[in-house]
C-alpha cells in the first residue's frame, strides 16, 4: 500500500493525426489507453518514468483501486521511498495495445461495425505498442523521460524505445528480456495458441457475447506458467507433494499439488484474461527482432542513445542470461552506457516480479545516478 | 582517506580520460575518478554483489568476466585500462594484457609483490608459504591464480614487447623509492604496446 487510491485514466485518439500506421501494414483509428499515474510531475518536466507492463500485466501498476485489496502489479517497486520514488518521479503506466485491460484490444468495439473486432483486429507487434505509448506521453506533454522500464514484454518494449525513439529517453531499464524472440521462446507460445484454437468455445476469435474460450485459456496459461517457474522453485513449492488425498488415487483425478496448482492458475486466468488477446500478444512478442532489417545486434543498436541497466536472474530459462548478455556486448560495441547484473534468484522468470529486494536496490541506485548524470540534481 | 593506490592510480590519469576498469570491486576507484578526474569511466566485475555495491555508487558497471568480454571493444576505445589487483586472479594473463593493450592506449597494472622481504623471511624462517597485509589469504583460499614478484612482471613485459612508462611501489601503505623487489608489498605500472 504504497500510495493512497488510484484510478486508471482512459484518454482516445481519434483525430486523423494520432492515426497509427502499424507494422503490419493497417491502420488503426480510433483507440483508446488506459493509463496510471503516481507521484507529481516536476517543473520542467524531466523526472517522468514510463513502466512497461509484462503479457498479462495491466495498468495498474502501483497503488490500491478503491475498495480493492490487492495493490498494483509492481507495488513493491514502486511508490514513496521504494526504487521507483513516487516522491522524485513520475511514474506513467499504460495498458499495451492488443491487451484486453482498457487499451484498445481484439475485444474493442470496431467503430465500423459496431461489433468486437474479433480476428479483424490487425495484428499488432511490440514496435506499435511503442507507437502508442509515444502518442499518450505526446498527449501528456512530455518529450523526455527520464527512463523507461519493464520486465519480460515490459523489457522488450524498453528495447524498442531505444532504438525507435533514441533521443526522446536518457535511460532504459530492461529486466529478464531479450532483443528477440527464440525457437524455444516462439515454441511455448504456439503450445498456447494452439490450444485456444481447439477449444470449440473459441470460434474462430468470434466469441464474445456468446461464449469463453474457458479450457483451450486455461491450457495455455498453465503451460505459460509452467515456464515462468524454475526447477528448483517448483521442487521446493510442489515436490511431490499430494492435494486432496492422502495416497496415489490410481486414476485421473488431481495427485499431486502442482497439477492443482496449475489448474487453479488455468481456470482464475480465464475470468481475468481474453483468450484473443493472448493469441494478439503472444504473436507480438514472437514477431519481436529488434535485428530485423540488420545483419547484427550491434548495428541494431547503433543509433541508441539512452544509458542502459540490463537485469537478468540466474535461474530464469524461458529469458536467460545469456540474451541479456548479448545484448549488453552489442550495447558496449556501440559504446552504450550499460550496467548488467544477474541477480540470483530460484523463482525462474517470475523473479522479476516477486523477488524484489536487491533489484530495488539495483534500480533505485540507478535511476538516481541518470537522474544527477543526465537532469541534474 | 582514500586508499593510496587508488590515489596513485588517480594521479596518474589525465583528467576527463575514458577508462575502464577491468575487476573493478565495489567501484570505489571508478567513483573516485569520475568525481575528482571527470572520467568517463565504467568497469567489469564478476562477482555480483560488487556490482550492486558499484552501482550503488553512483557508476557504469556490468557483471562479466574480464578473461572473455573485452572482444567487444574497438581499438584504443579508452584512454587507459586498469587492471589493480586483478591480473592475479586472471586465467589466460597473456591474452587479457594483450586485450587490455589493444582496447587501452594505456593500461595501469597494480601488482602484489609476492618477493617481498616479508615474503622471503616467511619463507625463509619459517619454512610457510607467505601471508602478508597484500597477500593475505591462506594457500587453501586464496583468490589468487598466480604468484609473482614485480621483477617477474618486468621480466614478462619485456619478453612481450611491452614499454613500462612509470613505475610507483607501496609498501604498508606508503610510497617506497628504494629496492622496490626486496621492499614493496605492491607495484603500480603503467605499460604501453611497444610498436
Amino acid at each position: 500500500m504504497s500510495t493512497s487510491y488510484v484510478k486508471t485514466q482512459h484518454i482516445t485518439f481519434s483525430e486523423e493525426k494520432d492515426a497509427l500506421t502499424l507494422k503490419c501494414g493497417s491502420r488503426l483509428l480510433p483507440f483508446t489507453v488506459a493509463y496510471e499515474t503516481y507521484g507529481q510531475l516536476n517543473a520542467d518536466k524531466s523526472n517522468a518514468v514510463l513502466i512497461l507492463h509484462a503479457f498479462t500485466g495491466d495498468a495498474h501498476a502501483a497503488g490500491l483501486h478503491e475498495g480493492e485489496s490487492k495493490p498494483g502489479w509492481w507495488d513493491d517497486m514502486i511508490g514513496p521511498g521504494k526504487a521507483f520514488d513516487t516522491n522524485k518521479y513520475f511514474m506513467i503506466s499504460s495498458n499495451v495495445l492488443g491487451s484486453c485491460k482498457g487499451t484498445t484490444g481484439p475485444g474493442s468495439i470496431d467503430p465500423k461495425t459496431g461489433k468486437p473486432y474479433g480476428l479483424s483486429f490487425p495484428v499488432i507487434t511490440i514496435h506499435d505498442m511503442v507507437a502508442v505509448q509515444k502518442r499518450l506521453l505526446d498527449h501528456l506533454g512530455i518529450k523526455k523521460l527520464l527512463s523507461v522500464a519493464g520486465g519480460s514484454m515490459g523489457g522488450m518494449q524498453a528495447v524498442a524505445w531505444a532504438v525507435l525513439y533514441p533521443q526522446m529517453l536518457h535511460s532504459a531499464i530492461v529486466i529478464a528480456a531479450c532483443h528477440r524472440h527464440t525457437a524455444q521462446q516462439i515454441a511455448f507460445h504456439e503450445v498456447g495458441r494452439q490450444a485456444i484454437a481447439a477449444d470449440p468455445d473459441w470460434q474462430n476469435g468470434d466469441y464474445y457475447g456468446k461464449s469463453i474460450a474457458k479450457r483451450g485459456l486455461a491450457v495455455a496459461r498453465m503451460v505459460g506458467h509452467i515456464t515462468y517457474m524454475s526447477w528448483t522453485s517448483m521442487e521446493q513449492k510442489f515436490g511431490r507433494k499430494l492435494v486432496g488425498k492422502e495416497a496415489l488415487g490410481y486414476d485421473f483425478s488431481k495427485d499431486f499439488e502442482v497439477e492443482g496448482y496449475l489448474q487453479y492458475r488455468g481456470q482464475s486466468f480465464v475470468d481475468r484474461f481474453d483468450a484473443n488477446s493472448y493469441l494478439y500478444l503472444t504473436k507480438a512478442m514472437d514477431y519481436f527482432d529488434i535485428t530485423e532489417g540488420t545483419k547484427k545486434l550491434s548495428d541494431a543498436f547503433a543509433q541508441v542513445k539512452a544509458d542502459l541497466l540490463v537485469i537478468s536472474f540466474t535461474s530464469d530459462w524461458l529469458y536467460p542470461s545469456a540474451q541479456s548478455k548479448e545484448m549488453v556486448r552489442a550495447l558496449k560495441a556501440n559504446d552504450v552506457e550499460v550496467s548488467y547484473v544477474e541477480l540470483k534468484s530460484d523463482y525462474g522468470h517470475d523473479a522479476f516480479l516477486v523477488e524484489c529486494t536487491e533489484q530495488s536496490r539495483v534500480v533505485m541506485n540507478y535511476l538516481s545516478k541518470v537522474f544527477v548524470e543526465r537532469v541534474g540534481s | 582517506m582514500i586508499r593510496l593506490d587508488y590515489e596513485i592510480i588517480a594521479n596518474l590519469i589525465a583528467p576527463d580520460s575514458r577508462v575502464l576498469d577491468l575487476g573493478c570491486g565495489d567501484g570505489a576507484l571508478l567513483a573516485l575518478l569520475k568525481q575528482k578526474k571527470h572520467c568517463h569511466a565504467t568497469g567489469i566485475e564478476i562477482n555480483d554483489q560488487e556490482v550492486m555495491n558499484a552501482l550503488g555508487r553512483g557508476v557504469s558497471v556490468a557483471q562479466g568476466d574480464i578473461d572473455s568480454d573485452l572482444d567487444v571493444y574497438s581499438d584504443g576505445r579508452f584512454d587507459y585500462v586498469v587492471l589493480n589487483e586483478s591480473l592475479q586472479q586472471v586465467l589466460n594473463i597473456e591474452k587479457v594484457l594483450k586485450e587490455a593493450l589493444r582496447v587501452g592506449k594505456k593500461v595501469i597494472v597494480g601488482i602484489p609483490n609476492f618477493c617481498n622481504f616479508g615474503g622471503r623471511m616467511q619463507i625463509f624462517f619459517h619454512g610457510r608459504v607467505p601471508v602478508t597485509k597484500s597477500l593475505p589469504y591462506k594457500w587453501y583460499n586464496t583468490p589468487n591464480l598466480r604468484f609473482l614478484s614485480i621483477k617477474d612482471f618486468e621480466q614478462f613485459c619485456s619478453d612481450k614487447n611491452i614499454c613500462i612508462e612509470k613505475r610507483r611501489y607501496m609498501a604498508l601503505g606508503k610510497e617506497v623509492f628504494l629496492l622496490p623487489n626486496l621492499l614493496a608489498d605492491s607495484a603500480i605500472l603503467v605499460l604501453s604496446q611497444k610498436h
